[in-house]
């Protein structure tokens, strides 16, 4: 990392890693796989959600290049179908919904309040091996030949006609989503409970708000999903009627239980992105996020309307035409507390002190991306006109925007903002911009055409399209690969960076935050060697902290 | 800066877990925990509550039929023997609020047997509905005037996946209150630290809450 | 058009410019205030680029005005952008009165369609200009979606009931019919198109049919009168209204069940009673009548509908008491090519609906059906059980 000068009017002290961290608090697989520390859960979740990643990523590229061409000349349909199945099933449990809150929010929480742990530190053990047992649930599904029916699993294809692992697929998910509801539950508890002495509420960094606000939608939303798959996978095996109509069942009741979760969980997928995004603005600008109490509030207003708005989803499933109209007026009011936030963020950067390092990449990358992303779902909100969108390549491209280049966007800034403070360790500066900025272009040379192709008509989930949309396409593919290699090369030079990157010290970015100024990089196993004592506002920029200098209480 | 570290008083404490400050910041977390994780579980049942509502406005007749078939003798008896149960572990909190430990265990005993009566009901009830040929996906059979036997076997899917998931819920509560009989006996629990008590007995509380919710949805359709 | 590379779909259909209305105006309004955050942002980020390590920047909190702002503004413009939409989805929902009535049923994979003449047509749909028209479309099998970019419309093929889409074709040409709910293996292979011609074009198509429409010489109300005859269906439902309600002038109007409770006798209650007899009985009757699930197909429960909608004349008894009571004069739905034939006529049977045995639409067998309705309808004449 190349821009941490220190001040002149001080010796350069050499940095070196400290003797005690959490890293080497125990070299065992043992202590790894039984350990307590939220820091060393927050590795083991990353260590598997990057392999999921990967293997959630391996199938887009699949389905991109059986789409480079209009026949469905590379494979089957049917294994086509287990593509865009299995690429959504990993991505959405096992990458999306959990990698923020618990990597970087495991890591991050207990630091940011100044507590030694989370509340439940078992608990949350057991939660990452939930989410591991549920992850091989799927995994066995995928090498007994997969599953076919869509992540959405809607019935009756699901539960009668489909040929493929319904049920591993299902009960897979069924079992990770508890992971989710336990992670939640232990932040509500730790936030509310476990803040040091003088964090009060209105002192949290927006991070702690943004998760907040993510573990009550975890805790609420993901015990119906839960009970729906479960209803599912009794109809499968027992041949129940609830959701198969030559039995008395409902197959719309499916899509709106399904639904009531799907539709927060999409802010399970973007609201700790938002929360690592102011962190990097402040941090970036140097300044306290503009109208903060004004983002808190809209992370608390995003999960409480995002609850009321599932039926956008179902327009054209059958659903009364006034049910339909009381869903698209919440869901044009739950778009305003997104637009507050990014106009907040973009005031943060005015007559701020504005840094060209990596995290500054990838946020403003972030912004652009999310802007489109949160437009177009307006787009679809509109229900005369998602008549026309629905089921189209144009749903698709929003979503994409929306997690892909809003969320894990934000998740990989995130890892290259902390990777010092996680690691100890800084990455080669200009490469990270390089990633962000070929993830940035890649991203829109995949997904923009996917909009243009959406609305002249190309539907999702489609193995074969007619001829004239292949241009469209072709450029999507091309974007796909460019994204890819902006995603490869952060696990090369972050893994480089472990041995030989240049060591970080506390705090090379110089950044606010306990996690930041009050201990060292890697931190050490309880966190602080004394309980830090709150006396100042978040993001107090007035008073800059030194890049070597662990502070034993705030300013 | 004067503070020091408050860090080594709870190490010393072998009450509090080393993550938290003072047995009392413990006793909230754990409580506000337990509160998160029940607020969760009506909403797990909710989603069973939802889909029974719209069936039963679906097929009304079908669901007055089936539901007749249920013994309100049984129901009513479990609905004592719940509410009973849920008296008796009220007691159990305030045996342990107040130190009182012969007390504690007994109440929670009595708890654990009046909970496996329940549960012991619910066998005999269910053992019925196999002989009738009334378990959804084995062997359904409805040859009665009243009701299609489709809609039928709906209202006994949800019938036994809700009262199904309740006795699971009350199996696990019977799991962890041995041990929590056992660790009484010790002499664990006093007016100093008694969460554990509390917060299982809010758990017992809320299984009880679903079940006086579920006894009139499911055996009290059309009676008079 | 079917093969014709574009940027933008067809307009061929009399609303499709106002779908493309909303979508331009909200793509300018969107754009203008992205491009607004951008040049804020990049010109910021150019502006206020970090001149020294120990820089501190002014430090702003907020400010209230500006947060009232760029929240009601926005508010207002999507309150605009929901009231709009919602007006149009209106109107993209409701028929006008003089639209005739096609039937769609989905099946994997292939889509059925049915004119009003009676002509049938797989996978294609045959339409004339200038004349509204109404889809009743429901699924034999799992969700399907029935799609015409062109038209700007689309809706759910759901089984166990209906549901409908409607739209008036403007442009002669063919345009593409995609399914638009994943349905399993060949979803994307569940394509087809409608051609939209010159009215008296469609008249001539109409009589002399293309390579895969089917002239059954039978208009769907033709079709239903003579399986209302194959099934039985006149022993019990006469005109004395003892055995069985009596259906003549039934269509459209509000009924009384045993419970007290009031429903609409319209397409989805007629299905319901022929596939669930016992499930909603009329107020006065007893459970009698035997279920049809199995011995008749979607598209020939489409058939029978249209044959209920078409029996006029003196509204048969549906209240609590026999005598009938209704003394309303009863309007069917007109439909195009009507057959007005009373219960009892016997139709001129000419040949029977060549089904689903067509070709060029994939019939793989899909997994566990149990209780589909059968996809052979036509010669059933079994013995009914009471």
């Amino acid at each position: 990392m190349s821009a941490v000068a220190v001040p002149k009017h001080e010796e350069a002290p050499v940095l070196e890693i400290p003797s005690r961290t959490y890293l080497n608090d125990g070299y065992s697989i043992k202590s790894w796989l039984l350990t307590l520390d939220h820091k060393r859960i927050a590795i083991l979740y990353a260590v598997a959600i990057a392999i999921f990643f990967l293997m959630g990523a391996s199938f887009a590229l699949m389905i991109r290049l059986e789409l480079l061409t209009p026949g469905g000349d590379l494979m089957e349909a049917e294994t086509y179908n287990k593509m865009f199945t299995m690429h959504g099933l990993i991505m959405i449990f096992f990458v999306l919904i959990p990698s923020i809150p618990a990597i970087l929010g495991n890591f991050l929480i207990p630091l940011m309040i100044g507590a030694r742990d989370v509340a439940f530190p078992r608990l949350n053990l057991m939660s990452w091996y939930i989410f591991m047992i549920g992850g091989t649930f799927v995994l066995t599904a995928a090498l007994f030949g997969g599953v076919d029916t869509g992540w959405t699993f809607y019935t009756p294809y699901s539960s009668v006609y489909a040929n493929s692992n319904v049920i591993l697929t299902a009960g897979g998910a069924f079992i990770t989503g508890f992971s989710s509801i336990l992670t939640g539950l232990n932040f509500i508890v730790t936030i509310h409970t476990m803040r040091a002495p003088g964090m009060t509420w209105f002192r949290l960094p927006l991070f702690i708000w943004a998760h907040y606000a993510t573990s009550l939608i975890q805790v609420l939303a993901t015990p119906v999903i839960a009970i729906t798959l479960l209803l599912l996978i009794l109809e499968r095996g027992l041949g129940l009627g609830i959701f198969n109509p030559n039995l008395g069942g409902d197959p719309i009741l499916f899509q709106h239980l399904f639904w009531f979760y799907s539709h927060p969980a999409v802010y399970i997928m973007i609201l700790p992105g938002m929360g690592v995004i102011s962190e990097m603005i402040a941090c970036v600008a140097r300044r306290r996020i503009f109208g903060y109490s004004f983002v808190a509030f809209s992370s608390l207003g995003i999960a409480i309307i995002g609850f009321f708005v599932w039926g956008h989803h179902m327009y054209v499933s059958g659903q009364s035409v006034y049910a339909g109209m009381v869903f698209s007026l919440i869901t044009m009011l739950v778009a305003i507390p997104s637009a507050i936030k990014t106009f907040n963020w973009t005031a943060t950067l005015y007559k701020g002190s504005i840094s060209y390092e990596s995290p500054m990449y990838f946020t403003v990358g972030f912004l652009g991306l999310f802007v489109i992303g949160g437009v177009t779902g307006l787009f679809l909100a509109t229900m005369g006109l998602d008549i026309h969108m629905h089921d189209t390549y144009f749903v698709v491209a929003h979503f994409h925007y929306i997690m892909v280049g809003g969320e894990i966007m934000a998740f990989m800034g995130g890892l290259h903002f902390w990777w010092p403070k996680i690691t100890g360790r800084c990455y080669p500066e200009f490469w990270g911009k390089i990633s962000a900025t070929l993830i940035f272009l890649g991203f829109n040379l995949t997904f923009f055409p996917q909009f243009i192709v959406g609305y002249i008509g190309m539907p999702r989930r489609y193995h074969t399209y007619p001829p004239e949309m292949q241009i469209f396409n072709v450029m999507s593919t091309g974007g796909a690969f460019v994204l890819g290699i902006g995603y490869l090369l952060p696990f090369i030079y972050f893994l480089w960076s472990l041995k030989y990157g240049k060591v970080a010290g506390p705090n090379p970015w110089r950044a606010k935050g306990l996690e930041w100024e009050n201990t060292t990089s890697p931190p050490p196993t309880e966190n602080f060697a004394s309980t830090p004592i709150v006396t100042e506002e978040a993001y107090e920029y007035t008073h800059l902290p030194e890049a070597h200098v662990v502070r034993a209480s705030t300013h | 800066m004067s503070e020091q570290a408050h860090t080594s008083a709870a190490h010393h404490d072998p009450f509090v877990a080393h993550q938290f400050n003072d047995r009392a910041q413990q006793a909230e977390a754990i409580s506000l925990g337990m509160w998160a994780f029940l607020v969760q579980e009506i909403l797990f049942f909710g989603g069973l509550f939802t889909g029974y509502t719209v069936y039963r406005s679906y097929y009304p007749d079908s669901f007055i039929a089936g539901s007749h078939h249920l013994d309100i003798f049984w129901g009513g008896l479990n609905t004592v023997v719940l509410i009973g149960s849920s008296l008796t572990m009220a007691m159990a909190v305030w045996a342990a609020q107040n130190s009182k430990k012969s007390q504690l265990v007994l109440f929670l005993i009595l708890t654990l047997v009046l909970g496996s009566i329940f549960l012991g009901v619910k066998v005999i009830e269910y053992t019925d509905k196999f002989t009738h040929h009334l378990i959804p996906g084995w062997d359904f059979a409805w040859a009665e005037p009243h009701g299609h036997p489709k809609h039928v076997q709906i209202f006994y899917s949800f019938y036994f996946a809700m009262t199904g998931m309740h006795a699971l819920h009350m199996i696990i509560g019977a799991g962890i209150i041995i041990p929590l009989i056992i660790m009484a006996m010790r002499g664990k629990f006093h007016k100093d630290y008694y969460a554990p008590i509390e917060v299982f007995g809010l758990y017992w509380h809320f299984v009880d809450i679903v079940w006086i919710f579920l006894f009139p949805l499911l055996y009290l359709i059309g009676r008079h | 058009m079917i093969g014709k590379f574009a940027f933008w779909p067809d307009l061929a259909s009399s609303f499709a410019w106002k779908v493309d209305a909303i979508y331009i105006l909200i793509i300018l309004v969107t754009v203008l205030v992205s491009l607004g955050v951008y040049a804020a942002i990049v010109s910021f980020v150019i502006k206020y680029k970090r001149k020294s390590e120990d820089e501190i920047p002014e430090q702003i909190e907020g400010n209230l005005p500006l947060e009232i702002l760029w929240s009601v503004i926005p508010l207002g413009l999507v309150l605009a952008m929901f009231g709009w939409g919602a007006v149009l989805f209106f109107e993209l929902s409701t028929p006008p009165a003089e639209a005739i009535n096609f039937s769609v049923v989905g099946k994997q994979w292939m889509w059925k369609v049915q004119h009003p003449s009676g002509k049938r047509e797989i996978n294609e749909l045959h339409v004339p200009i200038g004349q509204p028209i109404r889809l009743t479309i429901t699924s034999e099998d799992v969700l399907h979606s029935f799609y015409i970019p062109a038209f700007r419309a689309k809706m759910d093929a759901v089984p166990g009931r209906y549901t409908t889409s409607w739209f008036e074709p403007s442009k002669a040409g063919e345009y593409h019919i995609f399914c638009a709910e994943y349905c399993g293996t060949k979803h994307s292979m569940m394509i087809g198109r409608v051609v939209v011609m010159e009215p008296a074009q469609y008249e001539q198509w109409l009589k002399t049919g293309g390579a895969t429409a089917v002239n059954t010489g039978e208009t769907p109300e033709m079709a239903g009168a003579r399986l209302f005859q194959e099934q039985r269906c006149m022993t019990c439902h006469q005109t004395n209204g003892i055995m069985a309600p009596v259906l003549q002038g039934l269509y459209g109007k509000e009924i009384e069940l045993q419970g007290g409770q009031k429903v609409l006798f319209d397409e989805a209650y007629i299905r319901e009673s022929i596939l669930n007899p016992t499930a909603k009985i009329t107020a006065g009757y007893q459970p009698v009548m035997p279920t049809f699930q199995g011995q008749v197909t979607e598209d020939a429960i489409m058939q029978l509908i249209a044959y209920i909608k078409s029996l006029a004349g003196a509204p048969g008894a549906h209240a609590a008491t026999s005598p009938p009571t209704e003394t309303k004069p009863v309007e069917p739905q007109a439909t195009e090519g009507q057959a007005a034939s009373p219960s009892t006529e016997t139709p001129a049977v000419v040949t029977p609906p060549a089904d689903d045995a067509q070709p060029n639409a994939g019939t793989d067998t899909p997994a566990a059906q149990p209780d589909e309705p059968q996809a052979d309808g036509t010669d059933s004449s079994k013995e009914e059980t009471m």
